[in-house]
């Protein structure tokens, strides 16, 4: 018997996690999560390293199995693999000396996943140049992919990634080790992306200040739990602290918004793990 | 004189280039897609093991090949039974799987020489005796190389894709444990069948070394895996012609193995790659920048 959708105003929900609980070798690290993606807009996974975003990934793939929960795709519930999903992982070890140039990746988007070799084809060129383009990546499209910047490395992996037209994109911490303008290029990109194409966009990120301005709805992770909504309804006093299950003060600051453990149980440690958000919005 | 007296026309000459040349190729594409998923050790393990295998058959009266490819083929599903998903994982069981294996080995070596008195045959497994394989094996050593190259070729894309990133390929749909055992069952072919040609010791260095002096000449896949198949077979001619002509000028009239010309060609080779020359794209490509500046700024 196939499982129904049980929401009634989920039209526009492309994937929808209801109540996943994941264990991993006896750690329970994600607790009844639960939010939904939308097409057109972007989504924000916020949460500190080792909160369980990419678990939540992996969830979301089909590559881990949840032992509470599920995972409905398109109002349907996910049985197997799934294909219109892009996904860009958070380290993608590149050797410099790997015999790719940059259109070699993007070109395995396209048909990586078959079998045989690849004939060459004007009509799979022409495609291939058209998505470097679309990433401002065509001037180092000859390169080695190896041998790229970060911030040129991510561009290429996302025009990877959507060039099979997926409805979902998924991006794991896509900002890390990039410098601030590569940073903001990045975003811009995918903020544009999302509403030309169309497409739903979850981006993890361990400091949602670069994601502020593009993203339209937060999910905050803290401690294997999962608060979603509008960013200025999530990052607030009462829910953060109810999240984190413990006092959190989050304080704004001009245009930006910190997120600092409360005055009872200050420790130097919480202050290495506070986040610094802003939202423009909230102002 | 390149070539002695009657080369083409010897029948040991003849089977020596065609195996060598089969297997060249197949070792040069199998060996680039074992550099890049950087399972160069599991590589080196699979290829000394076959010293037990070699061993053994000869200890049971069989010929070597049958053993290079029972025990490439045994090794390698141990290695993937063991060797769990981590590339951590799978190199400690390399080790011990190599360890245990090599120990066996050096029992059937030593009963190789004492039990059946023939000093030589260690030489044959380790070193290789491409001027004595027998010309019934050469049907045989043909088709399994061209299976061994069809696994590669039916799951190229694949190989590559997953060898960028696993979790990506996966994401897709690409069966990827599937996908490194079919890798597996090639790279042990492979293997066994350069045993053959330079021994189970060396069998190595026409794995990795053509592969990886071929990534460093070029940036596309398909080429890479072309060029290493041309490098594989070139170093494997001359070095045929060379043992073969070392008889009139080395000292003391003894021909030399094979298997050293093939790897100190490879040597070579690769040291050649490796001298900042063999990056003159790049650094024309700086010229180039800095041409254009100094142009603009006149």
């Amino acid at each position: 018997m196939k499982p129904v959708d049980p929401a009634t105003d989920a039209a526009d929900d492309l994937l929808r996690l209801e109540g996943i609980s994941v264990w991993l070798s006896g750690r329970q690290v994600l607790r009844d999560v639960s939010f939904s993606l939308r097409a057109g807009e972007v989504t924000g996974l916020i949460g500190s390293n080792g909160t369980g975003k990419t678990t939540i990934f992996r969830v979301i793939l089909g590559l881990q199995r949840v032992s509470a929960g599920r995972v409905w795709i398109a109002g349907e519930a996910r049985t197997g693999h799934t294909p219109a999903i892009g996904y860009v992982p958070q380290t993608v070890a590149l050797d410099p000396d790997m015999p790719l140039r940059a259109r070699d990746v993007v070109g395995l988007g396209i048909d990586g996943p078959r079998i045989g070799i690849p004939l060459p084809s004007r009509r799979r060129r022409q495609a291939v140049n058209e998505m470097l383009e679309s990433v401002d990546a065509i001037h180092f499209a000859d390169d080695r992919v190896g041998r790229l910047s970060g911030g040129e490395q991510r561009r290429i992996l996302i025009a990877h990634a959507l060039i099979s037209r997926p409805q979902l994109l998924l991006l794991d911490e896509p900002l890390i080790s990039l410098d601030i303008r590569s940073e903001q290029e990045v975003v811009q990109l995918l903020s544009r992306i999302a509403r030309q194409q169309r497409i739903a966009i979850l981006i993890s990120a361990h400091d949602m200040n670069p994601l502020l301005a593009a993203m339209d709805r937060i999910v905050y992770v803290a401690g294997g739990r999962a608060a979603s909504g509008a960013t200025n309804e999530v990052v607030q006093t009462e829910v953060l602290s109810k999240l984190y299950g413990r006092q959190v003060d989050v304080i704004r600051l001009r245009d930006r918004v910190l997120v600092v453990s409360g005055s009872e149980e200050t420790s130097a440690a919480d202050h290495e793990h506070a986040h610094e958000t802003a939202d423009p919005g909230l102002v | 004189m390149i070539f002695g007296s009657g080369f083409f026309q010897s029948a040991p000459v003849q089977v020596a280039l065609v195996v060598g040349s089969v297997v060249s190729v197949v070792s040069g594409v199998v060996g680039v897609f074992t550099v890049i998923r950087g399972q160069s050790f599991s590589g080196h393990g699979l290829a000394d093991l076959g010293a037990t295998g070699g061993s053994g058959a000869f200890l049971i009266g069989v010929s070597q090949f049958w053993g290079f490819v029972a025990i490439a083929g045994v090794a390698a599903a141990t290695i993937e039974l063991l060797g769990l998903r981590q590339p951590r994982g799978r190199d400690v069981a390399t080790g011990v799987v190599l360890g245990a294996g090599l120990g066996l080995a050096a029992l059937f070596l030593y009963l190789d020489t004492t039990v059946s008195h023939s000093t030589g045959a260690p030489i044959t497994i380790l070193f290789g005796s491409i001027f004595a394989i027998d010309s019934r094996l050469v049907p045989i050593i043909v088709g399994l190389s061209v299976a061994s190259l069809a696994i590669v070729l039916l799951f190229y894309r694949m190989l590559l894709f997953s060898s960028l990133s696993s979790d990506m390929a996966a994401a897709r749909g690409v069966p990827v444990r599937l996908v490194g055992i079919g890798y597996l069952v090639a790279l042990a072919l492979a293997v066994a069948l350069s045993a053959m040609t330079i021994g189970a010791v060396l069998s190595t260095a026409l794995l990795i070394g053509p592969a990886a002096c071929a990534l460093r000449l070029t940036r596309r896949p398909g080429w890479a895996l072309a060029l290493a198949a041309l490098i594989g077979v070139l170093v494997t001619w001359i070095s045929v012609v060379l043992a073969y002509n070392s008889y009139y000028w080395s000292p003391g009239g003894r021909a030399w193995p094979v298997s050293f010309f093939v790897v100190a060609l490879i040597f070579s080779l690769y040291l050649l790659t490796q001298i900042p020359f063999a990056n003159w794209r790049q650094r024309r490509s700086t010229q180039l920048v800095v041409g254009e500046i100094q142009s603009a700024d006149g």
